[in-house]
């Protein structure tokens, strides 16, 4: 067999992703459902394995700036959390995308809001990409479905944070994390060296050589018109990355009368949900995007013609919902179905919401 | 084909590593698989379940409301997830420590006394593999090469020496399982 | 009398004192009198010294050195509040055999940033943290700060501050050396030449210490702020003497590991 193949648990996969591809260091603290991600990172002694740094930092605000630390310096540095902990994060991640540094954060979703649940939700998405901590930024949000995708999206995130300068988050949940899947695993890349380092990132903050200027990772710019400036480009980069990089997949859409619109583990069981449906002569689709920012806006409108309606289904009260209706734009009616607090919605209840909310309506 | 399976039982019992064993014995042969454990309300009064999916396609949903077959080893599982089994499917039990037996009529149902064979084998820690086995009987979607093979994969390397024990245990578990009715 | 010309004064030989090379031409910020200017000069000073302008990256707090990066002609990165020992943190272990320095107020420091503080100076990262406490926050106008002495007067506690009510004055040098992580604890003060030399010996005592990979160099340098003080920069100077040292009370607290016994 040529394929390395295993079984691995989400979070494991993360973990495993980031020593194969060469990651530079992990920053983290414990939280439910998400630590088997620092404890595989342990357990697998990275430092022996490929020099990677991990550190189980004393707060997740410490983590997300030891985040900051190492990404100034152009390392491919990575933390994860749960929601509480990346709500502490937010700052953080702000001052990551004012220095527009690349960093990756994983978020492995569960209920809230305050501390809410340990079982699996996507509440977060507001946070993930209308930015979430303060001031004017995105980041790149990825959103996998599968094992196999939370171990790709990891050297994913970086090539694209590295690419845009642009922190990186992947919001997954309780259900992918924990769960079990075969992974096909890629080749064990080496570290950069600090001379490989350097070269790719001349801005880093890796010691002032006679021949360059000195180098400064900072957020503040005191004088507003500058700091205008700044935004504005920081809307370009954003702009750049609405139209180069959204990533969606399309499940039985091509003859679709109704399409459902789902990420993460909410589009695993819209999958089952459209197999029960079309058992049932229902023409449904799903859409299923994979960049949550950039969103696949131009999908959504691409599908208007020929649909009669879209059902959001998502473990939340209704948060997506908001932009698929930017993107239809009042065109065709946008339902929302959704379950909370921890609990996973059943493939027929998402049957039942759209026989309920827009066929029989 | 496409395989859904529940076990459910007890925390301690090995419910989990069972069905980490079965997935990874599908893995082997080529087939696509998941493994999602119980996570949440339902791991409260120790209670632990797993379900297992495996198949020859891409799977959807790894979270199921309803099952092909349905490894039953206490009474709070047999209270909730009888109802579950699809009709015509399978329902598997250990019936030490259950008080009421399944009640369905249009579902096969087996019984194993797995807590009894792993007792014969002198190493209760064997009961899940027992049951693995009565499980294989009847349904042999994975060969028995593929399950050593899961099973290797699925122990630390410090625990191989416990494989033919194991490999026992799901021989043992082939012998005893009984049929009860057939749907 | 022969006339002085200014050409036959300006000489090479001539020169007692010039700007560090570390140094940048922006004019400083800090108001005059300001102990912050001649901290700054103590690191750029031991940088150039050293000849590790190259290998050296520090890191700036929130505060009124914030803008340190503008003075200093080395790789920094700015810091959120309370975070740049964490960030130095990083920094180091990413590059163990760079120099890496923190520079934070009290507020930075003995507040906001205490986790962490304490938990870089408890794990033992091999940086140098130096810690410039004024008793006072400065940048926002004079608020009352961790280290605010009992009866001192700030824009939060305007008629002195009432340790029942707000909490007594925190001694974060002595709290740092109790742990195990740090390898030299010292404070310093800069209000005289006499007081600006020793504090430079532990400004590079703390460089040096990082390539002993021993843990945390604590240098805290007490220093005034007029401005908050609502003093002009020579009173400022005799009440930093008078009301400060008392409590903040210089020499080394910790030598190679070791507590010094007073």
């Amino acid at each position: 067999m040529d394929k390395e193949l295993r079984l691995m648990k989400g979070n494991e996969a993360i973990a495993e992703a980031a020593i194969r591809c060469g990651t530079d260091a992990y920053f983290g603290y414990p939280i439910t459902p998400q630590s088997e991600v620092i404890e595989y990172l342990m357990s697998e002694k990275p430092h022996e394995r490929t020099g990677m740094v991990v550190l189980q930092a004393e707060s997740e605000v410490a983590a997300i700036n030891m985040v900051y630390g190492a990404a100034g310096a152009g390392r491919k540095v990575m933390t994860s959390s749960s929601s509480p902990g990346v709500s502490l994060k937010q700052e953080g991640i702000s001052y990551i995308a004012g220095a527009e540094l690349p960093a990756l954060i994983v978020n492995v979703v569960r209920g809230g809001p305050g501390l809410g649940t340990i079982q699996p939700g996507q509440g977060d998405y507001f946070q993930s990409v209308k930015g979430g901590g303060h001031g004017d930024y995105k980041l790149i949000v990825l959103a996998p479905a599968s094992v196999q995708e939370m171990y790709d999206f990891v050297k994913l995130s970086f090539e694209l944070g590295f690419k845009y300068r642009n922190p990186v988050l992947i919001q997954t949940d309780g259900v992918i994390g924990q769960m079990m899947e075969k992974v096909e695993l890629g080749p064990q890349e080496v570290l950069r060296t600090p001379e490989e380092i350097e070269k790719e990132c001349p801005w880093g903050t890796t010691g002032k050589k006679p021949n360059r200027e000195r180098n400064i990772i900072t957020s503040l710019e005191l004088d507003a018109y500058k700091m205008e400036k700044f935004n504005l480009k920081l809307i370009e980069k954003y702009k750049k990355i609405q139209e180069n990089e959204v990533r969606f997949e399309k499940i039985e859409c091509d003859d679709a009368e109704y399409v459902i619109i789902a990420y993460g583990s909410s589009a695993r069981i819209a999958q089952k949900a459209i197999k029960i449906a079309r058992a049932k002569g229902i023409k449904v689709g799903l859409l299923r995007p994979i960049t949550l920012f950039p969103f696949p806006i131009k999908q959504i409108r691409e599908l208007i013609p020929q649909v009669k309606g879209f059902l959001s289904v998502e473990m939340s009260a209704g948060q997506m919902v908001e932009d698929i209706r930017l993107a239809v734009n009042g065109e065709r009616p946008v339902e929302h179905f959704g379950r909370m607090g921890g609990v996973i919605p059943a493939a027929e209840e998402i049957v039942t919401a759209l026989e309920q909310k827009l066929i029989g309506g | 084909m496409t395989e859904e399976i529940i076990i459910a039982g007890f925390g301690g019992q090995g419910v989990l590593s069972m069905g980490k064993i079965l997935a990874y014995s599908g893995l082997m042969q080529g087939q696509e698989v998941s493994w999602m454990p119980s996570y949440g309300p339902e791991m409260r009064g120790g209670t632990s379940n797993v379900t297992v999916v495996i198949s020859d396609e891409r799977i959807s949903s790894p979270i199921l409301t309803d099952y092909d077959t349905a490894i039953i080893l206490n009474q709070q599982s047999m209270d909730k997830f009888e109802s579950m089994v699809k009709p015509g499917g399978i329902l598997i039990y250990d019936p030490n420590g259950i008080t009421r037996v399944p009640k369905r009529k249009d579902i096969s149902i087996y019984k194993i006394e797995g807590t009894k064979g792993a007792a014969e084998l002198g190493n209760s820690k064997t009961f899940n593999m027992v049951v693995l086995g009565g499980y294989l009987k009847i349904k042999p979607i994975v060969k028995m090469e593929n399950v050593m093979e899961g099973l290797k994969k699925s122990l630390p390397a410090r625990h191989h020496k416990l494989l033919p024990l194991n490999e026992k245990a799901i021989k043992h578990g082939l012998t005893i399982v009984e049929e009860v009715q057939k749907a | 009398m022969a006339e002085i010309k200014l050409e036959d004064i300006i000489k090479e030989e001539n020169l007692v004192y010039k700007k560090s090379e570390v140094m940048t031409d922006n004019t400083l910020h800090y108001c005059p009198g300001c102990g912050h200017g001649t901290a700054h000069r103590l690191i750029a000073e031991v940088i150039e010294e050293m000849g590790i302008q190259g290998e050296t990256i520090g890191v700036t707090p929130v505060g009124c050195s914030v803008l340190m990066y503008n003075y200093l002609d080395i790789d920094m990165q700015e810091a959120a509040h309370g975070r740049a020992p964490a960030v130095a943190t990083a920094l180091k272990r990413t590059m163990p055999n760079k120099y890496v320095f923190t520079y934070q107020g009290d507020g930075d420091l003995a507040a906001i940033g205490t986790a962490e503080t304490i938990h870089a100076c408890n794990r033992g990262e091999n940086i140098a943290i130096f810690f410039i406490n004024n008793g006072i926050y400065g940048m926002t106008g004079g608020q009352m700060a961790p280290t605010t002495l009992p009866g001192m007067k700030s824009s939060t506690s305007p008629y002195g501050r009432i340790a029942e009510m707000m909490g007594g004055p925190i001694k974060m040098t002595e709290l740092v050396a109790q742990l195990d992580g740090t390898h030299y604890v010292t404070r310093q003060a800069v209000h005289t030449p006499r007081h600006v030399r020793k504090a430079k010996k532990a400004v590079r005592q703390a460089f040096e210490n990082q390539t002993l990979k021993k843990g945390v160099s604590f240098v805290e340098i007490v220093s005034n702020c007029n401005s908050g003080w609502k003093l002009p920069p020579v009173e400022a100077n005799k009440w930093l003497v008078e009301n400060m040292l008392p409590f903040y009370e210089l020499g080394d607290i910790k030598l190679n590991g070791e507590l010094v016994n007073k």
